[in-house]
């Protein structure tokens, strides 16, 4: 039972390899139809539920009307948060999807492997030094945070014993993370009216944001999609083991290249507009991979409408189970993220951390 | 990349350890074989935390000479050298000292437990529960300041004790599935942890703002606010565990063995893992309770306390003394050489971090820590 096991099943079936009952050929219509169903729906009950419950034939009727008084209540708080809800869980889904592909280990999140901690601390020290909490310069320090913690962690991994191998990676964004964050909280700690502004942001959540200004998130996001997709071949090679991807004529620098602007792009979008949301990226790919299969042109997007499914019912949740001050969908995700965290490992079905 | 990797660990021979056929000296005392290399650095290892601990007492604002410093602890010094001594310097200085060896001690235990040098008491929900009991009493105490230093001296410990025992409680649970694979236990361990933050977060993130600095303050791992109060506790639970632990010493090698090898020597596995797992975690509450989670001493200290000696496995008392210098070191540090007091905790990550990166720099290390 012990190791042995472990061991035996890891090195049998890679993660996002067809595998037994994973793989279903008329699947994936049927599949994709019920995502789509269920980010409407998930949509749809994220403009009527919250303090004021609307009924959905109003929902309508106050879309189409926005200048109405009840239309204020549902342009200017439920449809931004829905939007936002929706563009952001995809985004993380994808950027998990993308990230257990690359690094083959299915407990691969942004949050484990130090990106988010690099936007943290780049968005805190924009908060300590400029004093600026805008939008638009939380997307600019957050892309640039990331972008600087990833280059990090693939760096330290690559050293000396080259790109290819998730264990060093998952240890060295443990230890990036690790880092950052204790320069993070020297900054916290060294100013209150730091402490203020972060502890708010730090959460993640999808309250009280606008859609104003986001459009160049939008952009970021888009070109990291654009990245995902390019890296869907790639993806498929390498579940086969990085020596069989690159017999295929797969170059690993160039896969290993597109997969990190992918990842960087998409988790730093969603992050300026929401603070650090975890497990999205963790769960949404084990979801999709459950119901369309390992190959990476169906599960890409999947796992980008399972992660707005997910954020936006979380953040529906969050709003019903709070009382008069809501959970931030953050903290809900945290909860149920842990416990399906948990779930997976128990299962036993995974590559080595 | 295969599990294959992961089991390959401290367990196989490095080139320190007795696998490269190089025979160690022994010496025999009462009636134990004790490795005359292990014995010799510890001794070594002991008189430079003595010499740290008396440069911490030494710096502050207040000049104090080391002599003065020693004459006052022999209690001949004067009313005021009493007072900074006393009062002042030594609490902190002997709570780092006992924070840094719990931590150091209840490292090498789960790592040599887990045979996986990552298998500290940080990563497998130890400390994130601890946090979170701490966190929550001191944000859920309503912000009374009348009764704050009561909450801080004695609430907080003891919500941090329950935590971490909880926790690991939990964790250890949910990783039964038939007896305990350290893997899975690892594993869940991270999973524990990251829930337990983002609910601290959470906590911080509703507090009123004066509660949510002493919070951070707190999760940074801090020295400033210890007195003799909390650092007696970690002294009773050291002179308690410590010896249990070492009890265990003989069963710890033959783990190292793996699992079936000590189950075929005789070595109850599943008592003596949860008498390993109680001692560690327990350690852990106390130092994390007295200090805050001062991060990376559980990973570092019994890593270098290994090389330094040269085994297969941390040494226990080794590393609790290679724990107490890490944390001195640092506290002197915090204190004396930067311009503005940081918290212990945010050194100790600046320079336990690297040193993890650098080790996964290396080849030979990064044999071991797959």
């Amino acid at each position: 039972m012990l190791g042995v096991s472990a061991t035996g099943i890891a090195a049998a079936r890679p993660v996002g390899a067809p595998g037994k009952g994973r793989y279903r050929r008329s699947g994936p219509v049927l599949a994709f139809a019920i995502l789509g169903a269920g980010v409407l729906i998930a949509a749809v009950v994220s403009l009527m539920l919250g303090s004021n419950l609307i009924d959905p034939v109003s929902v309508v009727g106050r879309l189409v009307d926005p200048a109405s008084d009840a239309g204020a209540i549902v342009w200017g708080s439920r449809v931004p948060r829905t939007v936002l809800g929706l563009l952001v869980g995809f985004c993380l889904g994808i950027a998990g999807a993308v990230m257990q592909g690359q690094t083959r280990n299915p407990l691969a999140d942004p949050g484990i492997f130090g990106v988010s901690a690099g936007a943290s601390l780049a968005v805190v020290g924009g908060i300590y030094v400029l004093g600026t909490t805008s939008v638009l310069a939380t997307l600019w320090l957050a892309l640039a945070g990331a972008v600087v913690a990833s280059i990090l962690v693939f760096a330290i991994a690559a050293i000396g014993r080259g790109i290819a191998s998730p264990v060093p990676l998952a240890i060295a964004g443990y230890a990036v993370s690790s880092l950052l964050i204790a320069v993070t909280s020297y900054f916290v700690l060294a100013n209150e009216t730091t402490l203020a502004a972060y502890r708010i942001w730090v959460v993640g959540a999808l309250s009280s944001r606008q859609l104003a200004g986001t459009e160049p998130v939008v952009a970021f996001a888009v070109v990291g999609l654009i990245f995902a997709a390019a890296n869907v071949r790639s993806l498929n090679s390498l579940s086969l083991g990085t020596e069989l991807a690159q017999g295929l004529g797969e170059s690993l620098l160039r896969a290993r290249l597109v997969g990190l602007a992918a990842i960087t792009l998409l988790t730093a979008s969603a992050v300026a507009v929401t603070g650090p949301i975890g497990f999205v990226g963790l769960t949404a790919p084990h979801i999709a991979r459950a119901l369309v299969g390992g190959d990476h042109y169906r599960l890409l997007p999947a796992s980008g409408l399972v992660g707005a499914v997910v954020l936006l019912l979380c953040d529906v949740v969050g709003r019903m189970i709070g009382g008069t001050s809501e959970v931030p969908s953050g903290v809900v995700l945290t909860v149920l993220g842990g416990i399906v965290f948990i779930v997976i490992v128990r299962r036993g079905r995974m590559a080595a951390l | 990349m295969t599990g294959t990797d992961v089991r390959a660990d401290t367990a196989a021979p490095t080139a320190a350890s007795p696998g490269r056929g190089a025979r160690r000296r022994e010496l025999r005392i009462l009636g134990r074989r004790i490795d005359l290399q292990v014995l010799v650095v510890t001794v070594v290892v002991l008189v430079v935390v003595v010499f740290v601990a008396l440069l911490g007492i030494v710096a502050g604002s207040s000049s104090l000479t080391i002599p003065d410093a020693l004459r006052t602890l022999l209690g001949a010094g004067t009313g005021a050298e009493q007072l900074i001594v006393f009062e002042l310097r030594l609490p902190r200085v002997a709570g780092a000292l006992v924070v840094g060896c719990a931590l150091g001690i209840a490292g090498a235990l789960t790592q040599t437990f887990a045979r996986n040098p990552l298998a500290t008491p940080d990563i497998i929900g130890v400390t994130s529960g601890a946090a979170f009991g701490a966190v929550a009493v001191i944000v859920f105490s309503g912000g009374v300041y009348a009764v704050g230093a009561g909450t801080l001296s004695l609430g907080v410990p003891l919500a941090a004790t329950l935590g971490a025992l909880i926790t690991a409680a939990i964790v250890y649970g949910l990783s039964w599935k038939g007896g305990v694979d350290s893997f899975r236990l690892i594993l869940i361990g991270i999973g524990a942890t990251a829930t337990l933050m983002g609910l601290i977060r959470w906590f911080i993130a509703r507090a009123q703002l004066v509660e949510a600095a002493t919070a951070s303050q707190w999760l940074a791992g801090s020295l400033s606010g210890i007195s003799w109060t909390s650092v007696v506790p970690v002294v009773v639970v050291l002179l308690i565990v410590t010896p249990i632990a070492m009890t265990q010493t003989f069963a710890l090698e033959i783990g190292r063995l793996g699992d079936d090898m000590s189950t075929g020597l005789g070595v109850a596995l599943q008592r003596h893992r949860i008498i390993v797992i109680a001692c560690a975690v327990v350690l852990a509450a106390a130092a994390v309770s007295a200090a805050g989670p001062i991060e990376f001493i559980a990973f570092v200290a019994p890593q270098i306390a290994r090389r330094i000696a040269g085994t297969g496995r941390p040494p226990l008392l080794l590393s609790g003394f290679m724990g107490a210098l890490v944390v001195v070191g640092a506290d002197l540090i915090a204190r004396a050489l930067l311009p503005s007091p940081v918290p212990v905790g945010i050194i100790t990550a600046i320079v336990g971090a690297p040193y993890l990166i650098w080790l996964l720099t290396r080849r030979k290390e990064r044999e071991t820590l797959r």
